[in-house]
């Protein structure tokens, strides 16, 4: 008798085996009770062989010798009907009739289903009469899988979007520079005098367009030669002077 | 037609806006002023006023506490009119499994496979998704093996005030016996003497 510690450890790794249920028989102890039942004899007074036989023929004809559960209890049957065919030694006064924990496992497995179906009608007297939204508190369920619709997934996205700092954008216009106008203009200037302010190549209200492209201008004329360019002090206007080598008006 | 108290409409409006049933103490919670007995007074005349004045609602006592319940006549007519959809009715072998919890709780796995011959793993667990029953400690047996209980849910799904309220509690001689408890293994080594003898 080692169900009860097997069931134990089974508990404990959390196996479950597996649970036969046939034509309405919810485990041994049922197809038995029913065997009794169906012969109309005394729980307390079982005829073992014959029962056992029964019991036996009925799980071959239900495919059940596969059912642990089934086959413990046909095994239990099988070696009482021996106990009883087995002769007394003895007094008669130490006897304790084998099938005493049967009989006592069948009457009270009776109760248990007969109180099985007591709850079956209360549950359904109370199934009738509606709560407000008639929701039961929802069972502690295993949580569901992860499911997403995708307005739910855009709102996501949209909430890690705002998280994400703005960024400083610029706008990025482009001024073309004129310094072929520049150049053309510097060495205009540097036609008619020697050397002159830096400022005279532009006009009274230059824009930072025409400031950069005389700049540039004059880097490139003082790289060709043509001009040189100094500054007195720093901060100082600069000076545009022609080169000495070379002669007015000469041309790049 | 009674007028209500205004304590009984005050409880009525609560009972009537709550989904699940309310204890004494979250009812007397509400009116500060107000005795336990006075709001026990007002609840039976709630209850009175829905019996007595042809009212569709009754005030129905389950795990504890009071909720208004539609009258089972009118059954059809509320699962017609929001579409409802019935839980699926247990399977025999989890209601056995269920009596044999609320019967004798708290209860290791092994006693219930005892009692019943079959393995209960699979019952157990469905009846724990469902919020039927619950564990409620470990008991001292080898392995320290989980002992259940019926739960809150369970009282409310049966229409029960109290596990007090059980059927037949005292015409049910041997499966309610407390002597489980303690004979659990004396119960093994007896019967092992028996098929030995």
């Amino acid at each position: 008798m080692t169900t009860a510690l097997e069931s134990e450890t089974g508990d404990l790794a959390g196996s479950t085996g597996f649970v036969v249920a046939l034509d309405g028989f919810t485990g041994p102890l049922d197809l038995l009770l029913h065997l009794v039942r169906e012969e109309q004899i005394d729980i307390a007074d079982i005829p073992v062989a014959r029962i056992a036989d029964q019991f036996l023929a009925a799980i071959h004809a239900f495919g059940l010798n596969q059912a642990a559960d089934y086959l413990e209890m046909a095994g239990r049957l099988i070696r009482l009907k021996v106990q009883l065919l087995l002769p007394r030694h003895g007094d008669d006064g130490e006897w304790i009739d084998p099938r005493a924990e049967l009989v006592r496992r069948l009457l009270e497995y009776q109760q248990i289903k007969e109180i099985a179906r007591e709850l079956a009608r209360l549950a359904e007297r109370r199934a009738l009469r509606h709560g407000r939204g008639y929701l039961p508190p929802p069972p502690d369920l295993p949580p569901v899988p992860l499911t997403v619709d995708l307005v739910e997934l855009l709102i996501a996205v949209e909430r890690v979007v705002m998280a994400i700092p703005q960024p400083v954008l610029h706008r990025v216009i482009t001024r073309p520079l004129d310094v072929e106008g520049a150049v053309w203009r510097i060495q205009a200037l540097l036609a008619e005098r020697n050397e002159f302010d830096w400022r005279a190549a532009f006009g009274p209200k230059p824009t930072m367009v025409e400031v950069l492209s005389t700049l540039l201008a004059l880097l490139e004329l003082a790289r060709r030669g043509v001009c040189r360019v100094r500054q007195v002090t720093p901060f100082a206007p600069l000076v545009i002077a022609r080169e000495q080598a070379l002669p007015a008006l000469a041309t790049a | 037609m009674s007028k209500l108290s205004p304590l009984s409409q005050l409880l009525e409006a609560a009972l009537f806006a709550a989904n699940r049933p309310l204890t004494l103490d979250e009812l007397e919670g509400l009116e500060p002023d107000a005795a336990a007995a006075e709001v026990r007074t007002a609840l039976d005349e709630l209850r009175e006023h829905y019996d007595f004045d042809g009212h569709a609602i009754e005030i129905a006592e389950l795990a504890g506490g009071y909720q208004i319940l539609t009258r089972a006549v009118f059954a059809m007519a509320v699962e017609r009119a929001q579409a409802f959809q019935r839980q699926p009715r247990l399977s025999a072998a989890t209601l056995e499994t269920l009596a044999t919890i609320a019967y004798r709780q708290p209860v290791g796995r092994a006693e219930i496979e005892e009692i019943r011959g079959v393995n209960a793993g699979g019952v157990l667990r469905t009846l724990q998704e469902r919020g039927l029953i619950e564990v409620v400690g470990r008991g001292e047996a080898l392995g320290r093996p989980l002992l259940y209980g019926t739960t809150a849910l369970f009282l409310e799904t049966l229409g029960l005030n109290d596990l007090a309220d059980l059927p037949r509690a005292e015409e049910l001689t041997i499966a309610l016996q407390p002597h489980r408890a303690e004979a659990d293994e004396g119960d093994d080594t007896a019967l092992a003497s028996v098929e030995e003898g």
